[in-house]
């Protein structure tokens, strides 16, 4: 192809990366406005102005066919845009929660807003790759964005720590989720994910490669949706980390990471061998997190845990391995996004003692429903949600991930998750049961501050967090037309065949 | 003289194992920081010498992408490990224990 044809072709795929060119220029927007006005307080605004604009835009293709731009390298149509839009307005909740945050550790700085943004970027670009390279890329700007964030609080020994723990176990995963590119491109010759399903592995050294690298491959994965057993760094680094940013990195990431985790197994995967290494891998992890939350008095460390649980949850929708299972799996990760954000909100805005929540115990929090109402309700919403009670949107996100499993003949897995969301309410009911029916003269710890230590909430936290709650209802009541568009995006013949 | 697609192979996995080991075994925060980048450069030599022997450039483009990310990596881990090392004076990661449960 002539150069000057090529440049022509990636001048009319413009439209499929606009929400990515929005983002990141109103990111370099923010940082040359850092340069002359040192922490100006538009610039958080003009961030969320940004993501607001490109969220709008990527609603508007939620109905759009699918396709693939600039040389089959992303993914273009409904199911980028409804994975970009998770992410977007996760980042949109976050910049709002975590304004007055900011404000209150002195730590507002244009830079942190901006970082956000350039993470956003790296998640879009995940979310909707069409190849191994674009995964790469996406997940490792998202990955740098992340590391820093987390020791945004470089004075204090638990930021540092959890920003090392955190940088040295991703770079870790990285290795082998580089490895098993190789490999798998070693034994398809090439990257493109639907390319790779129809590449014939004909030899037996080819084989081996391929699913020696698909292993490798979902090992990086699983770290960096911290499935158990590669787990261990998320509580201490949820735990450490300034809250809202905690909420950003267990939605977001999370969402993008599955999403193109999706997109691999639906194009590039066989999905018979796959399925059960994801089932052993789901069952563990629903066990695993949900047993050691029991455990925890603090409440962002119960949240870690729980978010452990719920990567568990997700794949069983991805065991499943049925357009049904994906496109429940999507759906989850919708309201699980919601509610996640939520629920870490909440906390930011009620966190005491200075050192982003370390050190504080759920006791000492004991009838705060009563003096922050609009806060107790809320995450009151959120832990409902969480444990999958209905009305919510977390009842029907566990049915859209549990069903397709039994359709597929895996009744044991949806038993197991069923049991352990079960076991969650027991942790989730005693965090409402602290902030509504306990009060604070029972407890000894409670007495320990007083509502000034609290940071100040302002109105957009507040709204954002309220927003957050209606927006669980909706997804529990009208949650079929949401179902319809997310199992709209799987077309049966497009599939990985089995070989 | 052609050396054969598979000495390239075995030597980057011997590599790879080396940089694995380096970081599950080393507990000096740098030493890990190298066995981290020994692995990722134990796979760009995987995917030039598959690159090259399949005649197909896409793996030399994801190269140039793996070297910037782990620069980036380099960048961000070192001032990490700076900020580490003035709050406890120390780079010994089995020091660096405070959470717990």
């Amino acid at each position: 192809m002539e150069l000057a044809d090529a440049y022509a072709a990636m001048a009319g795929d413009l439209p499929a990366v606009v929400s990515m060119m929005v983002v990141a220029f109103m990111g370099l927007v923010m940082l040359g406005v850092e340069a002359f006005r040192n922490d100006h307080p538009s610039i958080p605004w003009m961030g969320a102005a940004g993501l607001a604009v490109a969220a709008g835009w990527e609603l508007s293709q939620l109905g759009a066919p699918q396709g693939t731009a600039f040389f089959d390298t992303v993914r273009t149509g409904g199911y980028a845009a409804f994975v970009n839009l998770i992410v977007l307005l996760s980042a949109l909740a976050t910049i709002l929660l975590s304004t007055p945050y900011l404000n209150d550790l002195k730590r507002a700085y244009g830079e942190v807003y901006a970082l956000i943004m350039y993470a956003t970027v790296g998640m879009l670009l995940l979310g909707t790759a069409n190849d191994m390279i674009s995964i790469f890329v996406g997940l490792e700007t998202m990955s740098v964005c992340l590391y820093i964030l987390t020791g945004l609080v470089r004075e204090d020994e638990g930021a540092v720590e959890s920003a090392l723990k955190y940088f040295l176990l991703g770079a870790f995963s990285t290795g082998f989720f580089l490895y098993g590119i190789a490999l798998m491109y070693g034994a398809t010759g090439t990257m493109v994910l639907p390319e790779m399903a129809e590449a014939t592995l004909g030899t037996t050294s080819a084989q081996l490669m391929f699913w020696g690298g698909l292993g490798l491959f979902l090992v990086g994965f699983f770290f960096k949706v911290s499935a158990v057993p590669f787990h261990m760094w998320t509580p201490d680094v949820y735990q450490g980390s300034p809250t809202p940013l905690t909420g950003f990195m267990s939605t977001a990431s999370k969402a993008a990471a599955f999403a193109a985790l999706i997109l691999v197994l639906y194009h590039a995967v066989p999905s018979g061998p796959a399925s059960l290494v994801l089932a052993v891998v789901a069952v563990v992890t629903m066990v695993g997190g949900n047993v050691m939350a029991l455990a925890q008095s603090n409440v962002k460390r119960l949240l870690a845990y729980s978010s452990i649980a719920h990567a568990g949850y997700v794949l069983v929708g991805l065991s499943a391995g049925t357009a049904a299972g994906y496109s429940g799996a999507l759906f989850y990760l919708l309201v699980y996004a919601v509610m996640n954000i939520g629920a870490f909100g909440v906390m930011a805005l009620l966190e005491w003692d200075g050192k982003q929540g370390r050190e504080q115990t759920l006791d000492s929090l004991a009838g705060i429903g009563s003096r922050r109402p609009v806060l107790g309700v809320a995450m009151a919403v959120f832990m409902f949600s969480l444990i999958g009670f209905p009305p919510f949107g977390g009842f029907i996100g566990k049915w859209a991930v549990f069903a397709p499993a039994i359709d597929a003949g895996m009744t044991w897995l949806a038993i197991v998750g069923v049991l352990m969301s079960a076991v969650s309410a027991y942790y989730y009911l005693r965090v409402v049961y602290v902030f509504w029916m306990q009060s604070a003269a029972d407890v000894e710890a409670a007495s320990t501050f007083s509502d000034s230590a609290l940071p100040r909430a302002t109105s957009g936290a507040v709204g954002t967090l309220v927003v957050c709650a209606l927006a669980l209802l909706v997804l529990g009541v009208f949650a079929g037309g949401v179902l319809e568009t997310t199992a709209a995006f799987f077309d049966v013949s497009a599939m990985a065949a089995a070989p | 003289m052609e050396v054969a697609l598979n000495w390239y192979l075995s030597l980057s996995a011997v590599l790879f194992t080396i940089g694995t080991l380096g970081v599950l075994f080393r507990r000096n925060a740098i030493v890990v920081l190298m066995s981290v980048e020994l692995m990722l450069n134990a796979v760009n030599l995987t995917l030039v010498a598959l690159s090259q022997s399949m005649g197909d450039a896409s793996g030399q483009m994801l190269v140039f992408f793996a070297i910037a990310v782990a620069a980036a990596e380099a960048a961000v881990g070192l001032a990490i490990v700076i900020a580490i090392f003035r709050s406890k004076v120390t780079v010994d990661i089995t020091e660096i224990d405070l959470f717990k449960g």
